[in-house]
């Protein structure tokens, strides 16, 4: 393993956060962070995961599209980051495409997605998946 | 005025913060970086140390170069570099250069040889605006346009920002700050980018334009005695078979 790899793999279990396995399609809730002045509190975060970038190192990255007060909202987290908290999966869904981008241009029925009612985590996903 | 040291890019990562802030981090490495040798004023004139770091094959270094390395009692380096200082900055020969030469959040400036992009346009060189997509325009879209007047001068002014060879050439970058040092590994994180490839050797001094912070270990910042001791004992060997 070079050197890079090697920061990249101690950084990411020194900072031991617990990362689900979720894809494309999924709706996730992610509790980030939030600091207003001296206080700091967890807001959740809701909507479909519509892309992963940069693989599960530790450049990697994800969007999550909302649909807020009828406006649609993307929001691109880094995958370690320490401002999050927590990434739940709340429904896996099934669509055949890496990103999801399509869903910009939907609204209503027709961006919707199927869910995957017999979900396997894949063998090399963490427990808590 | 300290010694900079000479270290090998070996690439880019991030740093997460505690705070949540990400850090873009370019990683040196100083790779067995030892004092080869000493100038000084009675000799040469002026006063300097010089570096050498990374591994040569003692068989495809040249007759000259063995000497110049056994007589410093070090194992052949890949590259060298000379850092001017002053008389009482001196490093002992054989002294082997530790990543704590710096400290963390100080400022540094980084030299190393840029990229070489070949003969490039003026677009991409002096950041020229190119010619228009329409309104007549054919063939020059990406051109530098106008060179100069009529046949008052009736030449081209020396200076003139046109196309040719871009990159591939020294450049310094100041005031960038040191992140982290990892001496146990020999490496120094620096914060965003420093010229040059991965792979490419670049020198790191204490920055010119900003205060030295209190602590810097001076003259340098070397590794133990004993860590020392180890290289310079295989050395013989090596001049040895040459």
């Amino acid at each position: 393993m070079n050197v890079i790899a090697q920061i990249e793999a101690e950084q990411i279990a020194a900072l031991g956060n617990d990362i689900p396995d979720f894809k494309a399609g999924d709706t996730i809730r992610v509790g980030f962070k939030v600091t207003e002045g001296t206080r700091t509190r967890v807001q959740n975060y809701e909507g479909v995961c519509i892309a992963r970038k940069n693989g599960s190192g530790i450049a990697g990255s994800f969007t999550v599209r909302k649909i807020s007060f009828g406006e649609g909202v993307e929001r691109v987290f880094p995958l370690h980051s320490t401002n999050i908290e927590s990434i739940t999966v709340v429904r896996r869904g099934r669509v055949r495409r890496a990103k999801l981008y399509y869903l910009r241009s939907r609204r209503g029925k027709s961006a919707r997605i199927a869910e995957v009612t017999n979900y396997k985590a894949p063998k090399s996903a963490s427990a808590d998946a | 005025m300290r010694a900079g040291i000479l270290a090998k890019k070996l690439g880019m990562t991030r740093l997460f913060m505690e705070d949540g802030k990400q850090i873009p981090v370019t990683v040196l490495h100083l790779d067995n970086l030892q004092v080869v040798a000493q100038r000084t004023m009675d000799r040469d004139g002026y006063t300097a140390v010089q570096l050498g770091a990374g591994d040569a094959k003692a068989k495809r270094t040249s007759k000259a170069m063995r000497g110049v390395f056994s007589a410093a009692n070090v194992a052949p380096k890949r590259k060298l570099v000379e850092f001017r200082v002053e008389e009482d900055g001196l490093i002992e020969v054989g002294a082997e250069l530790s990543a704590e030469h710096f400290l963390q959040g100080q400022k540094v400036d980084v030299t190393g040889t840029s990229i070489g992009k070949g003969f490039a346009g003026a677009m991409k060189r002096h950041n020229f605006g190119g010619l228009r997509a329409t309104h007549g325009v054919s063939i020059s879209h990406r051109s530098h346009g106008s060179t100069g007047q009529c046949q008052d001068p009736g030449r081209v002014f020396k200076g003139k920002k046109m196309a040719g060879h871009m990159g591939a050439a020294r450049v310094t970058t100041q005031n960038l700050e040191v992140v982290k040092t990892d001496a146990e590994r020999g490496l120094v994180m620096i914060k965003g980018a420093v010229p040059g490839s991965k792979g490419g050797w670049v020198t790191v001094k204490d920055a010119v334009k900003k205060k030295a912070p209190e602590g810097l270990p001076f003259p340098a910042g070397l590794k133990s005695t004993a860590a020392a001791e180890a290289p310079v004992a295989d050395a013989p060997a090596e001049g040895g078979e040459a």
